[in-house]
C-alpha cells in the first residue's frame, strides 16, 4: 500500500444519538483503486462510506468526533461546503434511484443544477457520460424515454452514469448491485474495474466474492469496528484477525 | 346450513349500510339537478339579478363572487400550505415544534366555520375595514383562506411524503443544493397531490357558507372591485330562500355550483392522471 492517498480518516467515531455506530476507526483510502469495505449486517459499513460526502447529515441525532481529511481539509468540519464536496465524491446507492425524467435529463440534472444551460456542452456531457457507464450503445437511440422504463441494471448504470457528469474525483457505492440480477452485476463489476483509471472507488458489499473481483484492498468491519484492513488477497488468504477469518470463511455473517 | 343463514344477517346490514351512501348521494344529485337543470339558461347564467322585491333573474353576479373570493383564497392559501408543508417536510426534523404546527392545522381545520366566519368580521370586515373595504370579495376570500390552509397543507405534506428518499439522495448526492432538489425533483414528483389537496381546499372555498354570509357582504350588484361586497352562488341560495322562498333560484343556483364542483373534481382526476403516467413513463 504505497500508492498515494485520496481519503485519511482518522480515529472516527459516529453515535445515532446514544448508540455508536463507528468506533474509532481509522483508514487510508488509496487513489485510482477500488476499496471494498465487507461485514455482517449492521457493522458501520454503510455509515461509514457516508461519512464520507456528508450524506448522514440528512439523519436525526448524529454526532461524530475524528478527521476525515480529504485534499488537506477536515470534511466533518462544520464550516464545509457540502455541496461542493458532494460534486467531487458522489454516492451510488444500494436501489437505483434514477428521477421521473428522461434519460438524458438524468445525466443532464448534475451539470444543469451546476450551471451549464448550452444544448450542445450538455449534449456531449451527457454522451460521453454514458459512455463511461456503459450504457450509451443501449439508450442512444431513446434518451428522451422515462429512465424508469429502463432495467434495474440499466437504471444503475445510468446513475453511475448520472454521477459521472459531474466529474467527481471519488465514487462511494452502496451495495450497488445487490438488488440486481448477476448479469447485470457483472455488467456492473466490470464497469467499475474501468473506472478505477479515472476515479478512487469505495465499494460497500455483502458478496465477499465482489469484493475479491473488483477491489485491490478490503476493509473488514464488525460491530462499528475497523477489524483488519489489507490487500484484498492478504485479508481473504491470509486474515489476521480471528473475526476476519470467520467471516470470510463463513462462520458467520 | 343454519350458521350460513345467520351470517347472511350482519351481511345485508353491512350490504345496506354501504350502499346507503352511494342511495344518499344519487337522490341529492338527482334530486337538485331534476329541479335545477330545467332553470339553467343562458339567460340565467348571464342575466342580472330580479329587482328588490322580486324573485327570478339570473346570477351572472354571485358567479362572478364566487370566482373572485375563491380566487384570493387559493391566491393566499396555496403558497402558504405548500411553502408550509415544504417547510415542515424537507427543512424541518421530527421536532416539537413540528408536532404544534401539524396539530394546529388539524384544530383549525376542525373549527366550525360561522366561528372562523366571525373571526374574519371582527378581523378583517370591522378592524381592517380601510384595506379591505368592510364587506367585501377580499374579507370574504382572505376568511376562506383559513379554512382552506390546513386542508392543503395536510395534503401537501402527505403528497411530499410519497416521494421517495432516495430522489433526494439521489439529487443532493451530486452537489445540488437542497432548493435545488426539491424546485427540480421532489416537487414535480409530488405534485399530483399537492394539486389534489388545492382542489379539495377549492371545493371546500366554493362550497362554503357560513364563513361567507359574515364577511362578503351579499350585494347582489356585479362587483366593480375586490373590495366591493357581493353575493357568492352558496350565500345566494341562502337569501333568495329565506328572503323570498324563491325555490327556482335556489335550485338553478345549487345545480351550477354541482355541475361546476364536479367539473373542476374530474378535470383534476384526467389531468393528473395523464400527468402521473408521464412521470412512470407509461
Amino acid at each position: 500500500m504505497n500508492n498515494s492517498i485520496e481519503i485519511s480518516v482518522k480515529n472516527l467515531n459516529l453515535w445515532f444519538g446514544k448508540f455508536q455506530a463507528l468506533k474509532n476507526v481509522s483508514i487510508d483510502i488509496q487513489k485510482n483503486q477500488v476499496t471494498a469495505l465487507i461485514g455482517p449486517s449492521g457493522c458501520g459499513k454503510s455509515t461509514f462510506i457516508k461519512t464520507l460526502d456528508r450524506m448522514n447529515d440528512l439523519v436525526d441525532n448524529v454526532k461524530t468526533t475524528g478527521e476525515v481529511l480529504y485534499q488537506g481539509t477536515n470534511i466533518l468540519d462544520s464550516d464545509t461546503d457540502v455541496v461542493e464536496l458532494r460534486k467531487q465524491i458522489g454516492m451510488v446507492f444500494q436501489k437505483p434511484n434514477p428521477f421521473p425524467k428522461s434519460i438524458f435529463d438524468n445525466v443532464a440534472y448534475g451539470p444543469r443544477v451546476h450551471g451549464v444551460r448550452k444544448k450542445q456542452n450538455l449534449n456531449e456531457v451527457v454522451e460521453r457520460s454514458l459512455k463511461a457507464a456503459a450504457l450509451w450503445e443501449e439508450v442512444k437511440d431513446r434518451l428522451n424515454e422515462s429512465a424508469l422504463r429502463l432495467s434495474g441494471g440499466q437504471q444503475q448504470r445510468l446513475c453511475i452514469a448520472r454521477l459521472l457528469a459531474v466529474e467527481p474525483e471519488v465514487l462511494l457505492m452502496d451495495e450497488p448491485a445487490s438488488a440486481l440480477d448477476p448479469i447485470a452485476t457483472s455488467k456492473i463489476e466490470d464497469l467499475i474495474y474501468e473506472l478505477k483509471k479515472d476515479y478512487t472507488i469505495i465499494i460497500v458489499t455483502h458478496n465477499m466474492q465482489q469484493a475479491a473481483r473488483v477491489a485491490t484492498n478490503t476493509a473488514f468491519f464488525y460491530l462499528g469496528e475497523l477489524v483488519e484492513y489489507a490487500s484484498t488477497i492478504d485479508l481473504f488468504e491470509r486474515p489476521r484477525d480471528k473475526r476476519t477469518e470467520d467471516y470470510v470463511t463463513g462462520k458467520f455473517g | 346450513m343454519e350458521a350460513k343463514r345467520r351470517e347472511l344477517v350482519p351481511l345485508a346490514l353491512l350490504w345496506g349500510a354501504g350502499i346507503a351512501t352511494l342511495v344518499i348521494l344519487i337522490v341529492i344529485l338527482v334530486y337538485i339537478l331534476a329541479n335545477g337543470l330545467p332553470v339553467i339558461s343562458w339567460q340565467f347564467l348571464t342575466g342580472e339579478p330580479a329587482l328588490w322585491g322580486q324573485t327570478g333573474g339570473g346570477i351572472y353576479s354571485t358567479i362572478v363572487a364566487t370566482l373572485a373570493v375563491t380566487g384570493i383564497s387559493l391566491l393566499v392559501a396555496a403558497p402558504l400550505s405548500v411553502g408550509g408543508a415544504i417547510y415542515l417536510n424537507e427543512y424541518t426534523k421530527e421536532t416539537p415544534l413540528r408536532k404544534v404546527i401539524r396539530q394546529a392545522a388539524e384544530i383549525l381545520a376542525g373549527i366550525p366555520s360561522i366561528i372562523v366566519g366571525l373571526f374574519g368580521f371582527l378581523f378583517f370586515v370591522i378592524y381592517l375595514a380601510p384595506i379591505t373595504g368592510g364587506w367585501s370579495m377580499i374579507s370574504g376570500g382572505l376568511t376562506l383562506a383559513f379554512m382552506v390552509l390546513p386542508i392543503s397543507l395536510r395534503t401537501s405534506e402527505e403528497a411530499l411524503k410519497t416521494v421517495p428518499t432516495e430522489l433526494r439522495e439521489g439529487s443532493l448526492g451530486i452537489g445540488a443544493t437542497r432548493w435545488q432538489s426539491i424546485t427540480t425533483v421532489v416537487l414535480p414528483t409530488a405534485l399530483p397531490g399537492i394539486i389534489t389537496g388545492l382542489i379539495l381546499g377549492v371545493g371546500r372555498a366554493v362550497g362554503e357558507t357560513a364563513a361567507i354570509l359574515l364577511t362578503a357582504g351579499g350585494s347582489l350588484n356585479l362587483i366593480q372591485s375586490l373590495r366591493d361586497p357581493g353575493r357568492p352562488m352558496t350565500l345566494n341560495i341562502y337569501d333568495v330562500l329565506t328572503e323570498y322562498r324563491d325555490t327556482t333560484t335556489a335550485y338553478g343556483t345549487a345545480a351550477v355550483l354541482i355541475i361546476a364542483i364536479l367539473a373542476i373534481t374530474l378535470i383534476t382526476d384526467v389531468l393528473m392522471n395523464n400527468y402521473t403516467k408521464k412521470l412512470k413513463g407509461l
